[in-house]
């Protein structure tokens, strides 16, 4: 066991600096730069400001600089946002998108979780033809649809929403966490029926029923325990996309998180932000996807360790 | 004649010699043609009726992107001053004019945007972006996942290991990051590119379409080469691959001519739910202002183009949104049914 974790873990780290690594040289051998865009700067503005943020330096020596300084814990100052450390901009933007990202991910689970049983239970009925349904139809929207269906009519139609985030109270988070939990739900939903459907025709379900198990028992303690385990694998990628979905959604209701800042950031050439971005948003998804991998490892004794 | 029961002389009987009776020639006639995997395949995706109706509207999509807008009165690109922002079917005051005069005014079938450019040629235009990246982006990933999946299963051992190792750290990658960044980093370079002799086509395509393109044969292989290896690898324990060996048949023959001919069945189906997948891509990327360029429309950009003046002209956003999650989901519905009739496992 433990030397899995172990073998994760440095999976993991060697994956972070790869990403690292490519992101680096990638930016970096792009032509223009962070002050390129700006006219008004004279050529020799320009190059004081390359040399203050040691831009004139040759790559390698960048790369082994930027390198040391973040094993250190320094990811260096925003270029755009003059006098911002890049960790004070995580700092402040992170946790917006983490708490939209987070009740997306729970009203998923609480969404999907029982309409893919009660599909199950009721296969080949009404109500298991209409779930279905839904949560195909669920899956083809891609999430600016709905970002933008639900803007239309909930904002502008009907009135009932605010349309852009303003102060962030709880009436400003509704349609952002719908939109991005429509399609996990519709995900998790499928996934759900499939599982519980093979979970109801094994041995075990017929064993506890016939020693008098009541029903209820046997759905929660035996059924649901089981079929529950696609959906565990499922919430580390569905975690990553929350916060990568959360782009568009940012976008769309003008919400002050970290996706629409890496967008910016890239469009921008702020070397140094998107550096920063990239390796807290790819060390996050990765750690969390090791964390899944892990918690799955515990809970389904079944499965052996590779 | 009285024979001995227990003689060793050779029993011979003469009826044996009889010439057969019609009746017992009958038994041997093949009654049915001899069902092969594509025809059973095929039989059973005909009566899936789901995926019939989605192949058709695909196919009527189709149409519509590809061969429609080569005789549509109207360029994607063309702007006609003075039928800014008409609704759908009604016409500007100078078209009105012209209608006056006896001249034909083909109408805006869904209206101009704020440009005047005529809407239905725009979505037309949108779709076709959208199915070359879905198609293209597929046979990317076909290409690339198939062989990078063989060739690991097949030589096994240490080529193998590193191989996958590879695929693992592209699988945790976090694609929507790298994919901004590639696209965006990637421009400049094609941009100059294009400028070289020899190269024009990639000025016609666009930059960004071609970067998109680079992403995805970059980071989505792994997923079609994971499923490609595990096929392989029970595949190539089998007697054929054994006597294509005895017989000398070189490795790179073994793999294209009998390994992956075998799994063609997972490999279409895996082909064919990509497609969606990379749609779904490409008008995230599209909407977010990063994917194809100006004036070149997609379904993604159209729609992020309209979300500025939603509020006033709404089915601007509304029709290419509803066509993207049309496509997306006739193809995710015709993908399932190719998997229900060609994989064996679901065979029951």
């Amino acid at each position: 066991m433990i030397k899995y974790i172990l073998k994760r873990l440095v999976m993991a780290i060697v994956t972070i600096f790869v990403v690292a690594t490519l992101t680096f040289f990638l930016m970096n051998t792009v032509p223009g730069g962070p002050f390129t865009a700006e006219k008004s700067i004279s050529e020799q503005a320009r190059k004081n400001l390359e040399a203050k943020y040691g831009l004139d330096k040759p790559i390698m020596q960048r790369y082994v600089t930027y390198i040391t300084d973040a094993l250190h814990g320094d990811f260096g100052i925003s270029l755009k946002q003059r006098g911002r450390t890049v960790s004070s901009i995580i700092a402040t933007k992170f946790p917006v998108s983490a708490k939209i990202g987070g009740i997306s991910v729970l009203v998923a689970l609480i969404l999907g979780i029982p309409l893919g049983c009660i599909a199950a239970l009721n296969r080949g009925k009404i109500l298991d033809n209409i779930i279905i349904v839904l949560a195909t139809f669920g899956i083809a929207v891609p999430g600016f649809v709905v970002c933008t269906m639900l803007l239309y009519f909930l904002g502008v139609k009907l009135q009932v929403l605010p349309t852009t985030f303003g102060d962030g109270s709880w009436t400003h988070f509704i349609m952002p966490v719908l939109s991005i939990a429509f399609y996990p739900t519709a995900y998790i939903a499928r996934l759900m029926r499939s599982s519980m459907l093979d979970v109801l025709g094994q041995d075990y379900m017929r064993t506890a029923k016939a020693k008098g198990v009541s029903q209820f028992v046997s759905l929660f303690k035996h059924a649901l325990r089981n079929a529950v385990l696609p959906v565990v694998t499922y919430v580390g990628p569905m975690l990553a996309y929350t916060i990568t979905g959360s782009f568009i959604v940012e976008k769309v209701f003008t919400i002050p998180g970290l996706g629409r800042e890496f967008i910016s950031s890239v469009l921008n050439r702020d070397y140094t932000m998107i550096m920063g971005t990239t390796i807290f948003l790819a060390s996050l998804m990765v750690f969390i996807n090791v964390l899944v991998d892990i918690v799955y490892t515990i809970i389904d004794p079944r499965i052996k360790l590779k | 004649m009285k024979t001995n029961p227990l003689s060793m002389q050779l029993k011979l009987d003469p009826e044996d010699f009889l010439p057969a009776t019609n009746d017992e020639k009958e038994s041997l006639v093949i009654m049915r043609d001899s069902v092969s995997f594509w025809k059973d395949g095929l039989r059973r995706l005909l009566k899936n009726k789901i995926a019939m109706i989605s192949l058709f509207f695909i196919v009527v999509i189709m149409i519509f992107s590809f061969i429609v807008p080569g005789f549509y009165p109207y360029r994607y690109e063309q702007q006609i001053k003075g039928s800014e922002n008409l609704s759908p079917m009604t016409y500007s005051e100078e078209e009105l004019a012209k209608k006056e005069a006896g001249e034909d005014v083909f109408p805006h079938f869904l209206g101009t945007d704020k440009l005047g450019r005529d809407y239905a040629i725009r979505v037309m235009m949108g779709s076709r972006i959208s199915l070359i990246v879905g198609l293209v982006a597929a046979a990317i990933i076909l290409v690339i996942g198939s062989l990078f999946g063989s060739v690991a299963a097949f030589f096994g051992g240490w080529v193998d290991l590193i191989m996958m190792r590879l695929v693992d750290i592209i699988y945790t990658i976090p694609d929507i990051l790298l994919i901004v960044l590639l696209s965006t980093v990637l421009e400049d370079p094609l941009k100059s590119l294009a400028t070289q002799p020899g190269f024009g086509w990639v000025q016609k395509l666009g930059a960004k379409l071609i970067s998109i393109f680079i992403v995805f044969a970059l980071l989505y292989w792994v997923g079609m080469a994971r499923m490609v290896r595990s096929q392989i690898l029970t595949l190539k324990e089998s007697e054929y691959v054994t006597a294509a060996k005895a017989l000398g048949a070189k490795n790179g023959r073994i793999i294209k001519k009998h390994l992956l001919t075998n799994c063609i069945g997972t490999l279409i189906v895996t082909t064919t739910l990509q497609i969606p997948s990379s749609i779904f891509t490409e008008s995230f990327l599209s909407f977010l202002g990063i994917g194809v360029a100006v004036p070149m429309p997609s379904l993604g950009s159209l729609a992020g183009t309209a979300i500025n003046g939603f509020q006033t002209y709404p089915y601007l956003l509304f029709i290419p949104a509803v066509l993207i999650s049309l496509i997306i989901l006739s193809f995710n519905l015709f993908g399932d049914g190719l998997r229900d009739a060609f994989d064996p496992k679901l065979k029951n």
